[in-house]
Protein backbone atom coordinates (compact mmCIF):
# COMPACT_ATOMS: atom_id res chain seq x y z
CA UNK A 1 0.00 0.00 0.00
CA UNK A 2 1.51 2.97 -0.73
CA UNK A 3 2.42 5.67 1.92
CA UNK A 4 0.11 8.62 0.82
CA UNK A 5 -2.93 6.29 1.26
CA UNK A 6 -1.35 4.99 4.79
CA UNK A 7 -1.15 8.69 5.93
CA UNK A 8 -4.93 9.17 5.09
CA UNK A 9 -5.43 6.27 6.68
CA UNK A 10 -4.16 7.59 9.57
CA UNK A 11 -5.69 11.07 9.65
CA UNK A 12 -8.74 10.03 9.36
CA UNK A 13 -8.17 7.58 11.99
CA UNK A 14 -6.96 10.53 14.18
CA UNK A 15 -9.84 13.16 13.12
CA UNK A 16 -12.58 10.18 14.04
CA UNK A 17 -10.86 9.76 17.55
CA UNK A 18 -10.96 14.00 17.77
CA UNK A 19 -14.59 13.63 16.92
CA UNK A 20 -15.10 11.67 19.70
CA UNK A 21 -16.36 8.59 17.89
CA UNK A 22 -15.42 6.51 20.25
CA UNK A 23 -17.28 7.89 22.78
CA UNK A 24 -20.18 5.40 21.84
CA UNK A 25 -18.17 3.02 23.75
CA UNK A 26 -19.89 4.78 26.60
CA UNK A 27 -23.27 3.82 25.82
CA UNK A 28 -22.33 0.69 24.71
CA UNK A 29 -20.62 -0.30 28.09
CA UNK A 30 -23.38 1.14 30.07
CA UNK A 31 -25.90 -0.85 27.68
CA UNK A 32 -23.82 -3.86 27.88
CA UNK A 33 -23.22 -4.12 32.16
CA UNK A 34 -26.95 -2.52 32.76
CA UNK A 35 -28.51 -5.55 30.30
CA UNK A 36 -26.47 -8.17 32.16
CA UNK A 37 -27.46 -6.84 35.58
CA UNK A 38 -31.06 -7.06 34.48
CA UNK A 39 -31.24 -9.82 32.65
CA UNK A 40 -29.44 -11.73 35.41
CA UNK A 41 -32.36 -10.74 37.56
CA UNK A 42 -35.45 -11.11 35.79
CA UNK A 43 -34.96 -13.87 33.27
CA UNK A 44 -34.46 -17.76 33.76
CA UNK A 45 -31.85 -19.78 31.71
CA UNK A 46 -31.56 -17.25 28.64
CA UNK A 47 -29.29 -14.81 30.25
CA UNK A 48 -26.39 -15.89 27.70
CA UNK A 49 -28.49 -16.07 25.20
CA UNK A 50 -29.79 -12.10 26.24
CA UNK A 51 -26.12 -10.97 26.51
CA UNK A 52 -24.76 -12.68 23.17
CA UNK A 53 -28.04 -11.40 21.05
CA UNK A 54 -28.26 -7.87 22.71
CA UNK A 55 -24.44 -7.77 22.33
CA UNK A 56 -23.61 -8.42 19.19
CA UNK A 57 -26.73 -6.62 17.57
CA UNK A 58 -25.64 -3.22 20.00
CA UNK A 59 -22.05 -3.57 18.11
CA UNK A 60 -23.81 -4.20 14.46
CA UNK A 61 -26.11 -1.10 14.76
CA UNK A 62 -23.54 0.65 16.60
CA UNK A 63 -20.68 0.21 14.45
CA UNK A 64 -23.40 0.86 10.93
CA UNK A 65 -24.31 3.84 12.10
CA UNK A 66 -20.50 4.78 12.73
CA UNK A 67 -20.07 3.91 9.22
CA UNK A 68 -22.43 5.33 7.53
CA UNK A 69 -22.57 8.77 9.70
CA UNK A 70 -18.86 9.18 9.36
CA UNK A 71 -18.19 7.67 5.73
CA UNK A 72 -20.77 9.94 4.18
CA UNK A 73 -18.79 12.91 5.36
CA UNK A 74 -15.41 11.78 4.66
CA UNK A 75 -15.42 13.60 1.05
CA UNK A 76 -17.65 16.58 1.88
CA UNK A 77 -16.56 17.70 4.61
CA UNK A 78 -12.91 18.06 3.27
CA UNK A 79 -14.97 19.99 0.49
CA UNK A 80 -16.51 21.88 2.81
CA UNK A 81 -13.45 22.84 4.33
CA UNK A 82 -11.49 23.03 1.94
CA UNK A 83 -8.89 20.76 2.97
CA UNK A 84 -9.55 18.72 0.29
CA UNK A 85 -7.50 21.10 -2.05
CA UNK A 86 -4.79 20.92 0.13
CA UNK A 87 -4.56 17.53 0.01
CA UNK A 88 -5.01 17.22 -3.70
CA UNK A 89 -2.40 20.09 -4.77
CA UNK A 90 0.15 17.73 -3.32
CA UNK A 91 1.14 14.77 -5.27
CA UNK A 92 -2.19 12.86 -4.26
CA UNK A 93 -4.13 10.47 -6.32
CA UNK A 94 -7.77 11.36 -6.24
CA UNK A 95 -7.80 7.73 -6.21
CA UNK A 96 -5.19 7.14 -3.26
CA UNK A 97 -7.31 9.66 -1.36
CA UNK A 98 -10.59 7.84 -1.42
CA UNK A 99 -8.75 4.67 -0.45
CA UNK A 100 -7.33 6.04 1.93
CA UNK A 101 -10.19 7.09 3.62
CA UNK A 102 -11.95 4.09 3.11
CA UNK A 103 -9.33 2.35 5.29
CA UNK A 104 -8.78 4.65 7.52
CA UNK A 105 -13.08 4.45 8.61
CA UNK A 106 -12.27 1.14 8.37
CA UNK A 107 -9.92 0.95 10.78
CA UNK A 108 -11.87 3.21 13.19
CA UNK A 109 -14.84 0.41 12.89
CA UNK A 110 -12.54 -2.26 13.55
CA UNK A 111 -10.85 -0.72 17.13
CA UNK A 112 -14.46 0.14 18.03
CA UNK A 113 -15.58 -3.29 17.44
CA UNK A 114 -12.69 -4.91 19.04
CA UNK A 115 -13.28 -2.48 22.33
CA UNK A 116 -17.14 -3.83 22.12
CA UNK A 117 -16.07 -7.52 21.50
CA UNK A 118 -14.45 -7.44 25.06
CA UNK A 119 -17.29 -5.56 26.58
CA UNK A 120 -19.59 -8.43 25.09
CA UNK A 121 -17.12 -11.14 26.40
CA UNK A 122 -16.73 -9.25 30.05
CA UNK A 123 -20.72 -9.26 30.11
CA UNK A 124 -21.11 -12.74 29.20
CA UNK A 125 -18.13 -13.40 31.51
CA UNK A 126 -20.42 -12.34 34.32
CA UNK A 127 -23.70 -13.93 33.41
CA UNK A 128 -21.79 -16.82 32.75
CA UNK A 129 -18.62 -17.31 34.38
CA UNK A 130 -17.32 -20.79 32.38
CA UNK A 131 -16.76 -19.57 29.10
CA UNK A 132 -17.74 -22.35 26.60
CA UNK A 133 -16.38 -23.80 23.38
CA UNK A 134 -18.94 -22.66 21.60
CA UNK A 135 -17.93 -18.99 22.38
CA UNK A 136 -15.43 -19.42 19.40
CA UNK A 137 -18.50 -18.80 17.44
CA UNK A 138 -18.88 -15.37 18.61
CA UNK A 139 -15.69 -14.30 16.83
CA UNK A 140 -16.81 -15.70 14.05
CA UNK A 141 -19.96 -13.61 14.29
CA UNK A 142 -17.84 -10.65 14.84
CA UNK A 143 -15.44 -10.94 12.18
CA UNK A 144 -18.77 -11.22 9.94
CA UNK A 145 -19.80 -7.81 11.45
CA UNK A 146 -16.56 -6.24 10.67
CA UNK A 147 -17.08 -7.24 6.96
CA UNK A 148 -20.64 -5.65 6.89
CA UNK A 149 -18.83 -2.40 7.93
CA UNK A 150 -16.20 -2.79 5.11
CA UNK A 151 -19.63 -3.31 2.55
CA UNK A 152 -21.78 -0.26 4.76
CA UNK A 153 -18.30 1.94 4.71
CA UNK A 154 -17.50 1.27 1.03
CA UNK A 155 -21.48 2.30 -0.25
CA UNK A 156 -21.22 5.48 2.40
CA UNK A 157 -18.43 6.53 0.11
CA UNK A 158 -19.67 5.52 -2.81
CA UNK A 159 -22.95 8.14 -1.96
CA UNK A 160 -20.65 10.44 -0.58
CA UNK A 161 -18.27 11.47 -3.33
CA UNK A 162 -21.43 12.52 -5.53
CA UNK A 163 -24.55 13.28 -3.32
CA UNK A 164 -24.87 15.60 -0.21
CA UNK A 165 -24.16 14.16 2.88
CA UNK A 166 -28.72 14.06 3.49
CA UNK A 167 -29.00 12.02 0.45
CA UNK A 168 -26.03 9.55 1.10
CA UNK A 169 -27.44 8.71 4.90
CA UNK A 170 -30.36 7.96 3.28
CA UNK A 171 -29.23 6.12 0.38
CA UNK A 172 -26.97 4.16 2.90
CA UNK A 173 -29.44 3.19 5.59
CA UNK A 174 -31.84 2.25 2.81
CA UNK A 175 -29.19 -0.33 1.33
CA UNK A 176 -28.24 -1.46 4.42
CA UNK A 177 -32.28 -2.16 5.44
CA UNK A 178 -33.04 -3.78 1.94
CA UNK A 179 -29.60 -5.91 2.24
CA UNK A 180 -30.55 -7.29 5.50
CA UNK A 181 -33.59 -8.86 3.62
CA UNK A 182 -31.44 -9.89 0.38
CA UNK A 183 -31.95 -13.44 0.51
CA UNK A 184 -35.91 -12.81 0.70
CA UNK A 185 -34.90 -10.61 -2.68
CA UNK A 186 -33.04 -13.25 -4.31
CA UNK A 187 -36.27 -15.80 -3.65
CA UNK A 188 -38.78 -13.18 -4.90
CA UNK A 189 -36.70 -12.61 -7.81
CA UNK A 190 -36.58 -16.43 -8.28
CA UNK A 191 -40.39 -16.19 -8.32
CA UNK A 192 -41.03 -14.01 -10.66
CA UNK A 193 -41.02 -14.81 -15.17
CA UNK A 194 -39.17 -13.37 -18.06
CA UNK A 195 -38.01 -9.67 -17.95
CA UNK A 196 -39.30 -9.13 -14.39
CA UNK A 197 -37.34 -12.13 -13.46
CA UNK A 198 -34.09 -10.79 -14.86
CA UNK A 199 -34.19 -7.30 -13.65
CA UNK A 200 -35.45 -8.37 -10.05
CA UNK A 201 -32.61 -10.83 -10.33
CA UNK A 202 -30.29 -8.09 -11.06
CA UNK A 203 -31.83 -6.05 -8.42
CA UNK A 204 -31.33 -8.71 -6.26
CA UNK A 205 -27.76 -9.24 -6.63
CA UNK A 206 -26.24 -5.93 -6.32
CA UNK A 207 -27.93 -4.99 -3.05
CA UNK A 208 -25.53 -5.53 -0.42
CA UNK A 209 -25.81 -9.18 1.28
CA UNK A 210 -26.08 -8.38 4.57
CA UNK A 211 -28.19 -10.95 5.95
CA UNK A 212 -25.24 -13.69 5.15
CA UNK A 213 -23.33 -11.62 7.29
CA UNK A 214 -25.56 -11.68 10.14
CA UNK A 215 -25.14 -14.49 12.53
CA UNK A 216 -26.22 -13.57 15.52
CA UNK A 217 -29.05 -15.76 16.26
CA UNK A 218 -27.15 -18.45 14.77
CA UNK A 219 -24.16 -18.71 17.46
CA UNK A 220 -26.48 -17.17 20.36
CA UNK A 221 -28.06 -20.68 19.58
CA UNK A 222 -24.52 -22.43 19.60
CA UNK A 223 -25.14 -23.33 16.36
CA UNK A 224 -21.24 -23.63 14.37
CA UNK A 225 -20.70 -21.58 11.24
CA UNK A 226 -18.64 -23.03 8.61
CA UNK A 227 -15.23 -22.63 7.43
CA UNK A 228 -16.40 -22.45 3.99
CA UNK A 229 -19.34 -19.67 4.34
CA UNK A 230 -16.58 -17.58 6.23
CA UNK A 231 -14.14 -17.81 3.50
CA UNK A 232 -17.32 -17.05 0.99
CA UNK A 233 -18.43 -13.86 2.74
CA UNK A 234 -14.93 -12.92 2.93
CA UNK A 235 -14.41 -12.73 -0.67
CA UNK A 236 -18.00 -11.21 -1.31
CA UNK A 237 -17.60 -8.66 1.14
CA UNK A 238 -13.96 -7.57 0.03
CA UNK A 239 -14.86 -7.78 -3.81
CA UNK A 240 -18.48 -5.66 -2.94
CA UNK A 241 -16.79 -3.56 -0.84
CA UNK A 242 -13.81 -3.04 -3.89
CA UNK A 243 -16.91 -2.59 -6.29
CA UNK A 244 -18.28 0.18 -4.22
CA UNK A 245 -14.80 1.88 -4.03
CA UNK A 246 -14.25 1.67 -8.07
CA UNK A 247 -17.19 3.01 -8.25
CA UNK A 248 -16.52 6.12 -6.32
CA UNK A 249 -13.20 6.71 -7.54
CA UNK A 250 -14.66 6.70 -11.12
CA UNK A 251 -17.18 9.15 -9.99
CA UNK A 252 -14.78 11.21 -7.92
CA UNK A 253 -12.03 11.38 -10.62
CA UNK A 254 -14.84 13.42 -12.69
CA UNK A 255 -15.71 15.40 -10.27
CA UNK A 256 -15.21 19.01 -10.85
CA UNK A 257 -14.24 20.48 -7.36
CA UNK A 258 -14.12 24.15 -8.33
CA UNK B 1 -8.71 18.29 -14.17
CA UNK B 2 -8.96 15.32 -16.65
CA UNK B 3 -9.39 12.14 -15.35
CA UNK B 4 -6.84 10.04 -15.84
CA UNK B 5 -7.21 7.30 -18.56
CA UNK B 6 -5.34 4.87 -16.46
CA UNK B 7 -7.20 5.11 -13.00
CA UNK B 8 -10.01 5.43 -14.99
CA UNK B 9 -9.14 1.73 -17.09
CA UNK B 10 -8.17 0.23 -13.70
CA UNK B 11 -11.16 1.38 -11.74
CA UNK B 12 -13.49 0.11 -14.42
CA UNK B 13 -11.80 -3.11 -14.69
CA UNK B 14 -11.22 -3.82 -11.36
CA UNK B 15 -15.34 -2.81 -10.41
CA UNK B 16 -16.12 -5.41 -13.36
CA UNK B 17 -14.32 -7.91 -11.74
CA UNK B 18 -15.58 -7.10 -8.33
CA UNK B 19 -19.03 -7.15 -9.77
CA UNK B 20 -18.80 -10.60 -11.30
CA UNK B 21 -16.66 -12.15 -8.44
CA UNK B 22 -18.99 -11.20 -5.67
CA UNK B 23 -22.13 -12.37 -7.59
CA UNK B 24 -20.21 -15.67 -8.01
CA UNK B 25 -19.80 -16.04 -4.65
CA UNK B 26 -22.77 -14.70 -3.11
CA UNK B 27 -24.19 -17.98 -5.51
CA UNK B 28 -21.99 -20.01 -3.41
CA UNK B 29 -23.12 -18.62 0.09
CA UNK B 30 -26.87 -19.03 -0.93
CA UNK B 31 -26.16 -23.13 -1.82
CA UNK B 32 -23.94 -22.64 1.77
CA UNK B 33 -27.21 -20.97 3.37
CA UNK B 34 -30.17 -22.66 1.51
CA UNK B 35 -32.96 -21.89 4.00
CA UNK B 36 -31.41 -19.74 6.25
CA UNK B 37 -33.66 -17.52 6.63
CA UNK B 38 -36.47 -19.52 6.90
CA UNK B 39 -34.38 -20.85 10.41
CA UNK B 40 -34.59 -17.92 12.22
CA UNK B 41 -38.39 -19.30 12.87
CA UNK B 42 -37.37 -21.79 14.99
CA UNK B 43 -34.81 -18.82 16.78
CA UNK B 44 -37.94 -16.37 16.91
CA UNK B 45 -40.92 -18.46 16.54
CA UNK B 46 -43.67 -16.07 18.80
CA UNK B 47 -45.79 -13.56 16.57
CA UNK B 48 -46.56 -11.74 19.48
CA UNK B 49 -42.46 -10.91 19.00
CA UNK B 50 -41.83 -10.54 15.98
CA UNK B 51 -44.87 -8.05 16.09
CA UNK B 52 -43.36 -5.68 18.29
CA UNK B 53 -39.85 -6.24 16.63
CA UNK B 54 -41.60 -5.32 13.52
CA UNK B 55 -42.30 -1.34 14.67
CA UNK B 56 -45.99 -1.03 13.47
CA UNK B 57 -44.69 -2.30 9.82
CA UNK B 58 -46.79 -5.62 10.13
CA UNK B 59 -48.09 -5.61 7.38
CA UNK B 60 -45.05 -5.80 5.23
CA UNK B 61 -43.49 -8.12 7.53
CA UNK B 62 -46.61 -10.14 7.04
CA UNK B 63 -45.85 -9.97 3.06
CA UNK B 64 -42.35 -11.10 3.36
CA UNK B 65 -43.77 -14.23 5.91
CA UNK B 66 -46.03 -15.38 3.56
CA UNK B 67 -43.52 -15.56 0.23
CA UNK B 68 -41.29 -16.98 2.71
CA UNK B 69 -44.31 -19.82 3.31
CA UNK B 70 -45.28 -20.40 -0.01
CA UNK B 71 -41.16 -20.10 -1.63
CA UNK B 72 -40.88 -23.09 1.86
CA UNK B 73 -43.63 -25.04 0.59
CA UNK B 74 -43.19 -24.68 -3.19
CA UNK B 75 -39.13 -25.95 -2.89
CA UNK B 76 -40.68 -28.74 -0.40
CA UNK B 77 -43.07 -29.92 -2.82
CA UNK B 78 -40.70 -29.72 -5.86
CA UNK B 79 -38.84 -31.92 -4.21
CA UNK B 80 -40.96 -34.01 -3.27
CA UNK B 81 -40.59 -33.38 0.40
CA UNK B 82 -43.12 -35.30 2.74
CA UNK B 83 -42.09 -33.14 6.20
CA UNK B 84 -43.45 -29.68 6.46
CA UNK B 85 -41.88 -28.72 9.97
CA UNK B 86 -41.79 -24.87 9.92
CA UNK B 87 -44.99 -24.99 7.38
CA UNK B 88 -47.42 -24.03 10.15
CA UNK B 89 -45.34 -21.64 12.50
CA UNK B 90 -44.56 -19.49 9.50
CA UNK B 91 -48.58 -19.20 8.57
CA UNK B 92 -49.54 -18.70 12.26
CA UNK B 93 -46.88 -15.91 12.57
CA UNK B 94 -48.48 -14.33 8.78
CA UNK B 95 -51.51 -14.35 9.71
CA UNK B 96 -50.67 -13.18 13.73
CA UNK B 97 -48.66 -10.32 11.78
CA UNK B 98 -51.81 -9.49 9.59
CA UNK B 99 -55.17 -11.40 10.62
CA UNK B 100 -56.70 -9.68 7.40
CA UNK B 101 -54.61 -11.69 4.80
CA UNK B 102 -57.15 -13.75 3.23
CA UNK B 103 -54.76 -15.36 0.72
CA UNK B 104 -52.88 -16.95 3.78
CA UNK B 105 -55.68 -18.72 5.00
CA UNK B 106 -56.87 -19.92 1.59
CA UNK B 107 -53.73 -21.31 0.09
CA UNK B 108 -51.94 -22.14 3.25
CA UNK B 109 -55.18 -24.77 4.67
CA UNK B 110 -54.18 -26.02 1.27
CA UNK B 111 -50.99 -26.35 1.45
CA UNK B 112 -51.40 -27.70 5.03
CA UNK B 113 -54.54 -29.97 4.66
CA UNK B 114 -53.62 -32.05 1.61
CA UNK B 115 -52.01 -35.10 2.14
CA UNK B 116 -48.30 -35.97 1.83
CA UNK B 117 -46.88 -35.32 -1.39
CA UNK B 118 -49.67 -33.03 -2.35
CA UNK B 119 -49.38 -31.01 1.28
CA UNK B 120 -48.26 -31.31 4.57
CA UNK B 121 -50.94 -33.70 5.73
CA UNK B 122 -51.84 -31.49 8.61
CA UNK B 123 -55.71 -30.68 8.90
CA UNK B 124 -55.82 -29.96 12.07
CA UNK B 125 -53.34 -27.51 11.63
CA UNK B 126 -55.53 -26.54 8.51
CA UNK B 127 -58.57 -25.84 10.35
CA UNK B 128 -56.81 -24.31 13.25
CA UNK B 129 -55.47 -21.40 11.04
CA UNK B 130 -58.94 -20.88 8.95
CA UNK B 131 -60.64 -20.92 12.40
CA UNK B 132 -58.28 -18.33 13.70
CA UNK B 133 -59.05 -16.68 10.03
CA UNK B 134 -62.67 -16.78 10.37
CA UNK B 135 -62.28 -15.32 14.03
CA UNK B 136 -60.73 -12.39 12.43
CA UNK B 137 -62.83 -12.07 9.65
CA UNK B 138 -66.31 -12.90 10.47
CA UNK B 139 -67.90 -12.02 7.31
CA UNK B 140 -65.76 -13.66 4.45
CA UNK B 141 -68.10 -16.62 3.50
CA UNK B 142 -64.75 -18.12 1.35
CA UNK B 143 -63.27 -18.87 5.09
CA UNK B 144 -66.10 -20.98 5.23
CA UNK B 145 -66.11 -22.88 2.24
CA UNK B 146 -62.17 -23.46 2.68
CA UNK B 147 -63.27 -25.10 6.68
CA UNK B 148 -66.11 -27.25 5.25
CA UNK B 149 -63.93 -28.41 1.97
CA UNK B 150 -60.61 -29.73 4.71
CA UNK B 151 -63.91 -30.87 6.95
CA UNK B 152 -65.44 -32.71 3.52
CA UNK B 153 -62.03 -33.84 1.84
CA UNK B 154 -59.33 -34.74 4.27
CA UNK B 155 -61.04 -35.37 7.32
CA UNK B 156 -64.40 -37.08 5.98
CA UNK B 157 -66.52 -35.22 8.90
CA UNK B 158 -69.46 -34.71 6.77
CA UNK B 159 -71.54 -33.43 9.32
CA UNK B 160 -68.34 -30.93 10.20
CA UNK B 161 -68.39 -29.50 7.24
CA UNK B 162 -72.35 -29.37 6.21
CA UNK B 163 -71.95 -27.04 9.69
CA UNK B 164 -69.44 -25.05 8.02
CA UNK B 165 -71.30 -24.26 5.04
CA UNK B 166 -74.52 -23.53 6.74
CA UNK B 167 -72.22 -21.11 8.43
CA UNK B 168 -71.28 -19.33 5.65
CA UNK B 169 -74.28 -19.24 3.58
CA UNK B 170 -75.89 -17.13 6.06
CA UNK B 171 -73.63 -14.21 5.55
CA UNK B 172 -74.51 -11.98 3.46
CA UNK B 173 -72.68 -11.96 -0.29
CA UNK B 174 -72.17 -15.97 0.49
CA UNK B 175 -72.13 -17.66 -2.79
CA UNK B 176 -75.55 -19.07 -3.58
CA UNK B 177 -73.50 -22.91 -3.66
CA UNK B 178 -72.93 -22.53 -0.15
CA UNK B 179 -76.17 -22.86 0.81
CA UNK B 180 -76.30 -26.12 -1.46
CA UNK B 181 -73.79 -27.44 -0.52
CA UNK B 182 -74.64 -27.49 3.25
CA UNK B 183 -78.10 -28.91 2.13
CA UNK B 184 -76.48 -31.60 -0.29
CA UNK B 185 -73.72 -32.30 2.50
CA UNK B 186 -75.98 -34.54 4.54
CA UNK B 187 -77.55 -36.18 1.43
CA UNK B 188 -75.00 -36.83 -0.95
CA UNK B 189 -72.25 -37.18 1.50
CA UNK B 190 -69.09 -38.87 -0.31
CA UNK B 191 -70.16 -39.51 -3.56
CA UNK B 192 -68.88 -38.45 -6.60
CA UNK B 193 -71.45 -35.90 -7.11
CA UNK B 194 -70.53 -34.23 -4.44
CA UNK B 195 -67.20 -33.91 -5.14
CA UNK B 196 -67.75 -32.71 -8.09
CA UNK B 197 -70.00 -30.20 -6.97
CA UNK B 198 -67.00 -29.12 -5.00
CA UNK B 199 -64.29 -29.03 -6.98
CA UNK B 200 -66.83 -26.80 -10.08
CA UNK B 201 -67.50 -24.51 -6.87
CA UNK B 202 -64.13 -23.93 -6.09
CA UNK B 203 -63.31 -23.74 -10.12
CA UNK B 204 -65.54 -21.15 -11.27
CA UNK B 205 -65.09 -19.18 -8.12
CA UNK B 206 -61.13 -18.76 -8.05
CA UNK B 207 -59.35 -16.07 -9.62
CA UNK B 208 -56.11 -17.70 -9.75
CA UNK B 209 -54.52 -19.48 -12.61
CA UNK B 210 -52.85 -22.78 -10.12
CA UNK B 211 -56.00 -22.70 -8.11
CA UNK B 212 -58.47 -23.10 -11.20
CA UNK B 213 -56.20 -25.76 -12.86
CA UNK B 214 -56.06 -27.72 -9.78
CA UNK B 215 -60.01 -27.56 -9.33
CA UNK B 216 -59.95 -28.33 -13.45
CA UNK B 217 -57.58 -31.72 -12.33
CA UNK B 218 -59.75 -32.82 -9.68
CA UNK B 219 -63.05 -32.40 -11.91
CA UNK B 220 -61.10 -34.24 -14.60
CA UNK B 221 -59.99 -37.33 -12.17
CA UNK B 222 -63.78 -37.52 -10.98
CA UNK B 223 -64.84 -37.99 -14.58
CA UNK B 224 -62.37 -40.76 -15.02
CA UNK B 225 -63.10 -42.32 -11.77
CA UNK B 226 -67.01 -42.52 -12.73
CA UNK B 227 -65.74 -43.56 -15.93
CA UNK B 228 -64.07 -46.26 -14.65
CA UNK B 229 -66.91 -47.39 -12.77
CA UNK B 230 -69.25 -47.49 -14.98
CA UNK B 231 -67.05 -49.23 -17.87
CA UNK B 232 -66.62 -52.08 -15.41
CA UNK B 233 -69.99 -52.51 -14.79
CA UNK B 234 -70.86 -53.06 -18.36
CA UNK B 235 -67.56 -55.09 -18.86
CA UNK B 236 -69.05 -57.36 -15.74
CA UNK B 237 -72.67 -57.03 -17.87
CA UNK B 238 -71.16 -58.37 -20.96
CA UNK B 239 -68.79 -61.49 -19.12
CA UNK B 240 -72.51 -62.33 -17.35
CA UNK B 241 -73.95 -62.61 -20.83
CA UNK B 242 -71.03 -64.27 -22.24
CA UNK B 243 -69.32 -66.34 -20.17
CA UNK B 244 -65.83 -64.63 -20.90
CA UNK B 245 -64.59 -61.27 -20.95
CA UNK B 246 -64.46 -58.77 -23.70
CA UNK B 247 -61.67 -58.63 -25.77
CA UNK B 248 -62.06 -55.15 -26.80
CA UNK B 249 -64.37 -52.19 -26.86
CA UNK B 250 -65.79 -52.91 -30.46
CA UNK B 251 -66.79 -56.56 -28.89
CA UNK B 252 -69.41 -54.17 -26.45
CA UNK B 253 -70.57 -51.99 -29.22
CA UNK B 254 -71.28 -54.69 -31.48
CA UNK B 255 -73.00 -56.29 -28.17
CA UNK B 256 -74.69 -52.97 -27.39
CA UNK B 257 -73.28 -52.24 -24.58
CA UNK B 258 -71.87 -49.11 -25.35
CA UNK B 259 -72.50 -46.79 -27.90
CA UNK B 260 -68.49 -46.01 -28.92
CA UNK B 261 -65.54 -45.98 -28.59
CA UNK B 262 -65.03 -44.49 -24.46
CA UNK B 263 -62.68 -41.43 -24.15
CA UNK B 264 -61.29 -40.06 -21.26
CA UNK B 265 -61.12 -36.30 -20.83
CA UNK B 266 -58.09 -35.80 -22.60
CA UNK B 267 -59.49 -37.48 -25.43
CA UNK B 268 -57.68 -40.50 -25.31
CA UNK B 269 -59.29 -43.86 -25.88
CA UNK B 270 -59.37 -46.04 -22.20
CA UNK B 271 -57.37 -49.27 -22.57
CA UNK B 272 -59.03 -52.57 -21.82
CA UNK B 273 -56.90 -54.70 -20.26
CA UNK B 274 -56.81 -58.21 -20.65
CA UNK B 275 -57.83 -59.47 -17.30
CA UNK B 276 -61.11 -57.21 -17.75
CA UNK B 277 -59.94 -53.72 -16.23
CA UNK B 278 -59.89 -50.49 -17.29
CA UNK B 279 -56.74 -48.08 -17.60
CA UNK B 280 -56.31 -44.74 -18.96
CA UNK B 281 -53.69 -44.20 -21.47
CA UNK B 282 -51.67 -41.84 -19.78
CA UNK B 283 -52.02 -41.38 -15.89
CA UNK B 284 -49.34 -39.06 -15.21
CA UNK B 285 -51.14 -36.18 -16.77
CA UNK B 286 -54.64 -37.09 -15.20
CA UNK B 287 -53.36 -36.65 -11.66
CA UNK B 288 -55.64 -37.64 -8.57
CA UNK B 289 -57.70 -40.03 -10.64
CA UNK B 290 -58.19 -43.37 -7.91
CA UNK B 291 -59.36 -45.85 -10.69
CA UNK B 292 -57.94 -46.88 -14.11
CA UNK B 293 -54.20 -46.51 -13.36
CA UNK B 294 -51.73 -49.34 -14.35
CA UNK B 295 -50.79 -52.16 -11.32
CA UNK B 296 -48.26 -50.66 -9.23
CA UNK B 297 -48.49 -47.36 -10.56
CA UNK B 298 -46.43 -44.54 -9.26
CA UNK B 299 -47.90 -40.96 -9.74
CA UNK B 300 -45.07 -38.40 -10.26
CA UNK B 301 -44.15 -36.25 -6.96
CA UNK B 302 -45.37 -32.95 -8.86
CA UNK B 303 -48.92 -33.58 -10.14
CA UNK B 304 -48.74 -32.01 -14.01
CA UNK B 305 -52.02 -29.63 -13.68
CA UNK B 306 -53.94 -28.97 -17.11
CA UNK B 307 -54.16 -25.48 -17.76
CA UNK B 308 -57.30 -24.07 -16.45
CA UNK B 309 -59.19 -22.48 -19.40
Amino acid sequence: MSPRIIHIALNTFREAVRDRVLYNLIAFALLMSGGAVLVGQISIDIERLVVINLGLTAVSLFGVVIAIFIGIGLVSKEIERRTLYTVLSRPVHRWEFIAGKFFGLAGTLVVNTLLMAAGVFVALWYVSPHLQKSDVWLLVALYFIVLQFLVITSLALLFSSFSSPLLSAVFAFSLFAIGSFAEDLRGFAGMTHGVERWLATAAAYLVPNISALNVISQVAHEQPVSGQLALYNTGYALFYSAMALCGAVLIFERRDLK
Amino acid sequence: MKPSPRVTAGATLLLLTSMVLSVLLLRQVDRLRAGATLQEVLYLSSPKAIKRLSLGYSGLVADIYWTRAVQYFGNKHHTGEEHYKLLAPLLEITTALDPKLRVAYEYGSNFLAAPPALGAGMPQEAIRLIQFGIRNNPDQWHLYYDLGFVYYLELKDYVAAAKAFEAGSRLPNAHPFMKLMAGNMAQHAGDYQMARMLWTATYESATEKVVRANAKAHLRAITVDQDVIALDDVVAKYRDETGHLPNSFSELMSAGLLRGLPLDPLGHPYVLVSDGSIEVNDPDNLPFIQKGTPPGYVPPSSPHLPTSD
